[in-house]
């Protein structure tokens, strides 16, 4: 073998905006095309990348802005993606929450905390650190 | 990109959804269902063409549902194996009215 899969590692840094999400999301799916990524696993993923860039686009920098840097990273044996978020903003465990309590009916149910929620679900790991000024939270995918 | 169609017969709202239901395009359907739903007593949802929802159209689903609780019900139809798995894990498998 003259190449590692590696290589494929191929990251993007865009302003951390609620508008970018698609191309956010058009980066991250074309690494995963290159990987052949089933379509199921690669909509998860969709899901949670969203939750992960909505929540830097709206909290990170408030009132102001500033960038995110997306980096999706492959390994081989079993293939797994990882996808690293990195911004500079407020320091923020999305994590620390408590999970929703998602046994109860409608009219008592809330939103809030379901996306993270849903994202640690979807993934085989989610990890977060704060380090050298920078808010780092990593998604870990198993393709297969 | 979301299209939505909806087709209202008195009491009765029936609401398409194809293509993404996501942080972008889901405040055009909670736009409908904040102010299309008065006198509206069966609500149902045609998901087949529905290929991806994020926690941003789980909350519009749940604003519909607690409305059409109080007023008739909600019927969700279609729904493929990637969105029902999102259902799922979110516990909306039981909120929900799925046919």
């Amino acid at each position: 073998m003259t190449e590692s899969i590696n290589d494929k590692a191929n990251e993007l840094t865009i302003e951390a905006l609620p508008e970018n999400l698609t191309a956010v999301t058009e980066f991250v799916d074309g690494c995963l095309e290159s990987v052949d990524c089933p379509l199921k696993i690669q909509l998860q993923i969709d899901v949670a990348l969203e939750e992960i860039f909505i929540n830097i686009a709206h909290y990170a920098y408030q009132p102001g802005k500033g960038p995110a840097t997306v980096r999706v990273d492959v390994s081989d044996e079993p293939i797994t993606v990882t996808i690293t978020f990195i911004d500079q903003g407020v320091p923020y465990d999305p994590l620390a929450k408590d999970d929703p309590d998602i046994t109860l009916p409608a009219d008592e149910r809330e939103i809030g905390g379901l996306g993270i929620f849903m994202t640690k679900k979807l993934m085989d790991d989610v990890v977060y650190e704060y380090k050298d000024g920078s808010n780092i939270l990593r998604l870990v995918k198993k393709l297969h | 990109m979301l299209n939505i169609a909806k087709y209202r017969d008195g009491r009765n709202m029936k609401i398409t959804l194809e293509g993404r239901f996501d942080t972008a395009t889901a405040p055009q359907l909670e736009t409908i269902v904040r102010n299309e739903l008065d006198g509206v007593e069966t609500l149902t949802f045609d998901f087949e063409k529905l290929e991806y929802i994020s926690s941003a159209g789980l909350r519009v689903l749940l604003a519909a549902q607690k409305i059409m609780n109080k007023q008739g019900k909600m019927v969700v139809k279609n729904v493929s194996d990637e969105v029902k798995e999102i259902f799922e894990v979110t516990g909306f498998t039981d909120i929900l009215t799925l046919e």
